[in-house]
């Protein structure tokens, strides 16, 4: 059975159907990207998954259970973890405390016992820091562990969100636009920031990206959306070889 | 080892509270303080600790509340009809901290119920409301009247006659009047104590899980939920334990004063506004900023007394001097490179605690 399983999903705003009948199935491991023009639909599929936004009808099923309804907090407790199209950090935070956040669901105390410092405070503060470190070292920022986030490079503070994303101990990792507004080298970093992922985590990612040298690189598969609605689907190859892909969307 | 300096942070900061207090604890037994400004060191203690809790609601959760002073005034007048309606059965000290309890769990109670349609607000719109509420607050009380006699409590909303109490019967809460003649109880010594406890309180709280979270909503409530954060939860945890330190400042106050009446002088928008100066100034999410900024901006006006007319303007001139040392880049660039030079280390402008 599919890590994840969209049916038929879709949403209107207003007369807009923004996201028309789509499905996809994500194999456990798999790395998938989903690619269209501007406003064919790919953040509000995001969106959908994590609840964001409520379809109006189709079912999403991550691991056999059925997320369609859940809120964006329990969705992710459910396992599945994103970054954003533009940066979102927790700026005035340090990077250790960035990740931190992530962890929180994983290493918890009470309330009085943080305000104490008593108890299991320390012991699971340091577990905390161990395997925040732990995170951090494998995107190589353990170095900036005490850097505010927003004086990280543009590059660092894509990874450091993907490594926040991954703290959350996610079963799918969604991620939006990550080579976004980066040069040739640091896409290159990125690729291999994301194969490190894989090879470390055994992630299944779902990406949405326009840079076709990242996509052509390293997606498995490919889902093309055009006006909110599937235009092709497969390998990858198959995929960019499409006439109605290369019309739509490459270009003649 | 980053713990540590946390630790030496929170460290200094109870340091400056507790030499500040031995200072004056000093220059008071050797009679080197008028006593008027003797008068002056309780208010200094609980505006400090109300402006601590609006740091915490400012600066850490990042919302804007300009109706602090209404939870100081439920925290006041909760705990003076505490103290006065057992002032005879109590000893002063058993009785004082029940008072502190009962004003903090009823300044938490309203900070709860409050927030729940407040922290639905985002930036200036909640500031609008929390300054209504705070008004609210302040013109319900001031039209209660609230007496005790053998057969109970009477409650009215018209006049003190309307109670109907029995010979002997006493009234509390006396409408505009207030409460008059509530046990002197605060000192400079429990105001240090309850200030310590707040920084505290603060201090281990940003330092923690539920902290970091808050920090989190301040910064990006979006990915924070994004990342599994209970988003309403957190908001209303960090306003209500922030309700609850400024009930306990309205403690400290009720039970330093005479009469306590609901005006706008002490409970009312320029209040809030005054609370909102010294965190600003102190710096917005820097606690230890708050404590001094609160001291010094308390006492400033009153030790400016000699300058008469000029009072007003020299204590402006002051806050704009303040603004600038604490906010523009360059000073702040230029004040690390002094203190590096005499052997300080300053980490990074901003800090957190």
């Amino acid at each position: 059975m599919a890590l994840l399983d969209v049916n038929n999903l879709s949403i209107s705003f207003g007369g807009l159907r923004a996201v028309d009948d789509f499905n996809i199935s994500i194999e456990k491991g798999e790395l998938y990207g989903l690619i269209g023009p501007n406003g064919a639909g790919k953040t509000t599929v995001f969106n959908l998954l994590t609840g964001v936004y409520k379809p109006n009808e189709g079912i999403i099923r991550l691991d056999g259970e059925d997320i369609t309804r859940k809120s964006t907090i329990e969705i992710n407790h459910c396992g599945i973890a994103r970054t954003f199209q533009n940066i979102r950090l927790f700026k005035q935070m340090p990077v250790i405390d960035n990740v931190k956040v992530g962890l929180a669901e994983h290493y918890k105390y009470s309330t009085l016992e943080g305000i104490l410092h008593l108890g299991k405070y320390k012991k699971v503060e340091k577990e905390m820091d161990e395997e925040a470190m732990r995170l951090l070292k494998v995107f190589d920022l353990d170095k900036e562990r005490d850097t505010l986030a927003s004086n990280l490079p543009y590059g660092k503070q894509r990874k450091l969100e993907i490594a926040r994303a991954m703290a959350t101990n996610p079963k799918l990792l969604l991620l939006d636009e990550p080579a976004a507004g980066m040069n040739p080298n640091e896409t290159g970093e990125l690729m291999d920031t994301i194969a490190l992922v894989r090879k470390e985590f055994g992630m299944t990612i779902l990406l949405i990206e326009h840079d076709m040298k990242l996509v052509s690189g390293i997606c498995e598969k490919l889902t093309v959306l055009n006006f909110g609605r599937v235009l092709c689907q497969g390998e990858t190859k198959e995929v960019l070889a499409d006439p109605e892909v290369i019309k739509a969307y490459l270009g003649e | 080892m980053k713990i540590n300096k946390i630790t030496k942070n929170n460290l200094i900061t109870y340091g400056i509270v507790v030499a500040a207090f031995v200072l004056f604890t000093v220059l008071a037994s050797t009679g080197n303080l008028s006593s008027h400004m003797k008068g002056l060191l309780i208010p200094m203690t609980y505006y400090a600790v109300i402006a601590v809790a609006l740091n915490l609601c400012v600066g850490i959760l990042g919302e804007l509340s300009i109706g602090h002073c209404g939870f100081m005034c439920i925290g006041a007048f909760t705990s003076a009809f505490f103290s006065k309606a057992t002032a005879e059965i109590l000893p002063s000290g058993i009785r004082f901290f029940l008072a502190f309890l009962i004003g903090i769990a009823f300044a938490a109670l309203f900070g709860f119920l409050i927030g729940i349609p407040v922290l639905r607000l985002k930036g200036d719109y909640l500031a609008i409301v929390t300054l209504a509420f705070g008004e609210i607050i302040k013109n319900i009380i001031n039209a209660f009247y609230i007496g005790i006699d053998k057969s109970g409590i009477h409650f009215s909303l018209k006049n003190a006659m309307e109670l109907g109490l029995d010979e002997g019967g006493e009234v509390i809460v006396n409408g505009a009047m207030g409460i008059t003649g509530t046990p002197h109880d605060s000192t400079f010594t429990i105001g240090i104590i309850v200030l310590l406890i707040s920084l505290f309180v603060v201090l281990n709280l940003i330092n923690s899980r539920d902290g970091r979270a808050i920090m989190a909503i301040r910064d990006n409530y979006i990915a924070a939920e994004s990342t599994g954060i209970n988003v309403t939860g957190y908001k209303m945890m960090a306003f209500t334990i922030s309700a609850a330190i400024a009930g306990a400042a309205g403690v400290l106050f009720s039970h330093n004063i005479t009469t306590l009446t609901a005006t706008s002088q002490y409970f009312g928008y320029n209040a809030s506004i005054m609370i909102l100066v010294y965190v600003v100034l102190g710096g917005i999410g820097n606690i230890r900023g708050s404590v001094i900024a609160a001291c010094i901006l308390y006492l400033l006006p009153e030790l400016l007394r000699g300058f008469s007319n000029y009072r007003m303007l020299i204590y402006s001139i002051v806050l704009i001097v303040m603004m600038i040392v604490n906010w523009s880049p360059k000073i702040i660039e230029w004040r690390k490179r002094t203190l590096g030079r005499f052997g300080f280390k300053k980490n990074s402008g901003k800090e957190i605690a």
